[in-house]
């Protein structure tokens, strides 16, 4: 027993050929962001509290594909969700479709705190954040010029493209000197967290899709889908949205320890194994005991963790 | 190859225990009517996918339930609409929610399914993308009827969400001492009942599973609320094992992924069907959440769960069994 906390900053098909310049500031950002959920988690702060305030730092970096650093729909737009579960009481709350609260995971939050629903979309959602006094920003403010460039190329490419997915550039080299990153993509981003008492959290905050539908809903939002926590364990997913959805990947990994008597490390193994198809999914994993398990069936995973008896990783790539 | 089909609908779990006999029987009838259609889609042998949707559109259009027509109002006085399909042998899905003009959500939401290369559109996306599919839509008015706006205007005045359902007199006196029974309408005191979601599932003769869900929500809820009718694993979910569909209290049934878990039970734990959905709604429940399951599964059997007080619902399956019922 005791605390643990893991992170990660999307799944995909992350080329091994990743330039330093690409590289560097999402392992700083994975690294400070780890250290801040550590020294939360020490200062005996909630895993509840210590997810949300992890996934605020990764929102508020334009590295990943969450708040500021939010991919673009078809219409050039930002619309942002974000899910937050916590284990020991199974509150949850879920937003959809934000264009102008700063930090989507702390209205999902309040949603969980300050109303009598779980999950609120789109309009309603924003009025509730105006309601609620959550900062908000112009939608242009999470708009950046890599992903405006992301976007032109997916709509020349007339394709969603899916985190890292590299194809179109694969099969036209010009093409991939436009790419200003080189991975085309940046990931959602999620955190789980465990206290010495076994208490479990989880949180994950995405932008969604390159040049996705306007509307379109992934697993991020959905409780058991991209997102889940109880008394056993808590999990946050990554990848293809549609494939998670379908796997009720969060879910699964809590019902086999909780239905076969499985770890968590087969647990997560086996749904990342079997539930879903091969470059597809990623996801981290705490359990009440103070496991973590990272892992993925796609190239790369951005992804950090650190238990109380002093394990520490940093890791992107297969080790 | 399947051991035949079978089928199942359900109008909402959590039915007032003082629900007027006139209105029991429109429902009954409705069901009947609605179980009716799906097996002359089964005996003409429509696959499992198309025969849930039809009869969910069905369900939606009768103005009885809460769906589609006779939608529950939003805090606006407006009908925002949720729906979700999913076809168990490839776990192919669709979903909308916030949907406003379309006449049939289930509809959209099978074509967010086979037509879109994402599994759920949501709001003005949503509607969006009905345009483009050239489905049927409508005035949002149309799906206001008269008593939904008195319920509505009711609950804001007690200043509550209120499920859409309403009392006899006579329940003022069975309990006196409940706040709830102190709202009244047309001289009938209304109480805090079911939603009156509907769902479908279906195994056809091929022993494919398929389910639906479709509902306005809660009378009187936020504009942008979203429940767990549209959710792949809470409100519905199939898989080459079960079809599921759950109703009842939206919130508890997210909390407990009710319906993937019903086919997890199975699949993990090796229960049977009844097993399955009578184990999630004693076990998977938090305290106090009332909530009602149908699913049927590869082999044929129906099976049907619930919690709260009633549930309206209807079965039939090939051997001829056939029943509908509300209470217990």
């Amino acid at each position: 027993m005791g605390w643990a906390i893991a992170l990660h900053g999307g799944a995909g098909d992350i080329p091994l050929s990743l330039p330093p310049e690409r590289r560097l500031p999402r392992e700083a950002c994975l690294r400070h962001c780890l250290q801040v959920g550590v020294h939360a988690l020490k200062s005996k702060k909630s895993p509840l509290d210590v997810v949300e305030l992890v996934v605020q730092e990764l929102e508020n970096n334009p590295n990943f594909n969450a708040g500021r650093g939010s991919v673009l729909t078809t219409n050039g737009t930002v619309e942002m969700e974000a899910c937050i579960v916590d284990g020991k009481t199974m509150r949850c709350g879920a937003v959809s479709g934000l264009k102008t609260v700063v930090n989507p995971i702390y209205l999902a939050r309040l949603v969980m705190e300050k109303t009598p629903h779980i999950y609120l979309g789109f309009e309603g959602a924003e009025a509730f954040a105006r309601e609620q006094g959550v900062e908000t920003v112009d939608a242009s403010h999470f708009i950046t010029p890599e992903n405006v460039e992301r976007l032109k190329q997916a709509r020349e490419a007339n394709r969603v493209q899916i985190d890292y997915n590299a194809q179109p550039v694969q099969k036209d080299m010009k093409r991939e000197e436009l790419i200003p990153d080189g991975d085309s993509q940046i990931g959602t981003v999620g955190c789980v967290a465990v206290d010495n008492e076994g208490n479990l959290a989880a949180a994950t905050s995405t932008g969604g899709l390159v040049n996705k539908m306007v509307g379109r809903i992934g697993d991020t939002p959905i409780i058991g889908a991209g997102t889940y926590a109880n008394s056993l364990c808590a999990v946050s997913a990554t990848g293809k949205g549609e494939a998670i959805i379908r796997g009720t990947v969060a879910r699964d990994v809590a019902a086999l320890m909780e239905f076969k008597g499985m770890s968590l490390e087969q647990a997560a193994a086996l749904v990342v194994g079997d539930r879903v198809p091969k470059g597809n999914v990623g996801l981290i994993a705490v359990s009440a005991t103070g496991e973590v398990t990272m892992p993925f069936n796609t190239t790369g995973m951005f992804r950090a963790c650190a238990t109380e008896d002093g394990h520490s990783e940093i890791a992107i790539w297969d080790s | 190859m399947g051991r035949g089909w079978a089928i199942a609908v359900h109008g909402g779990a959590g039915v007032d225990p003082n629900v007027p006999l006139h209105r029991q029987e429109e429902a009954k009838l409705l069901l009947a009517r609605c179980l009716n259609l799906g097996v002359s889609a089964l005996r003409s042998s429509l696959p499992a996918i198309d025969v849930v949707e039809l009869v969910v559109r069905e369900l939606e259009s009768d103005p009885l339930f809460n769906s589609g027509r006779g939608s529950a109002l939003t805090e606006k006085g407006t009908v925002e609409m949720e729906a979700s399909i999913m076809d168990g042998p490839r776990r192919k899905c669709g979903a909308v929610s916030g949907v406003t003009t379309v006449k049939n959500p289930v509809s959209l939401a099978r074509l967010v399914m086979e037509k879109s290369p994402h599994s759920y559109l949501a709001f003005a996306g949503a509607e969006e993308f009905a345009r483009q599919q050239s489905v049927e839509m409508v005035d949002n008015e149309y799906f206001i009827t008269e008593e939904n706006k008195g319920m509505l205007k009711l609950a804001q005045e007690a200043n509550t969400i209120i499920f859409d359902y309403r009392t006899p007199i006579t329940a003022l006196e069975t309990c006196g001492t409940s706040v709830d029974n102190s709202l009244m309408m047309n001289g009938l005191p209304i109480s805090v009942y079911a939603p009156e979601t509907v769902g479908c599932v279906v195994v056809d003769s091929e022993g494919r599973c398929a389910a639906a869900t479709s509902t306005g929500g809660l009378m009187n809820k936020m504009s942008g609320r979203i429940g767990d009718s549209p959710l792949i694993g809470s409100g519905t979910y199939a898989c080459n094992l079960c079809g599921v569909s759950c109703t009842g209290e939206g919130e508890a049934i997210i909390r407990g992924t009710l319906a993937r878990d019903v086919a997890a039970v199975m699949e993990y734990k090796g229960l049977g069907l009844q097993e399955a959905v009578d184990f999630v709604v004693k076990e998977r429940l938090d305290e106090g959440g009332k909530a009602g399951i149908i699913a049927v599964s590869r082999d044929g059997d129906v099976a049907c769960g619930f919690n709260s007080n009633g549930m309206f619902r209807g079965f039939a399956s090939e051997n001829g069994f056939m029943e509908v019922a509300i209470w217990n």
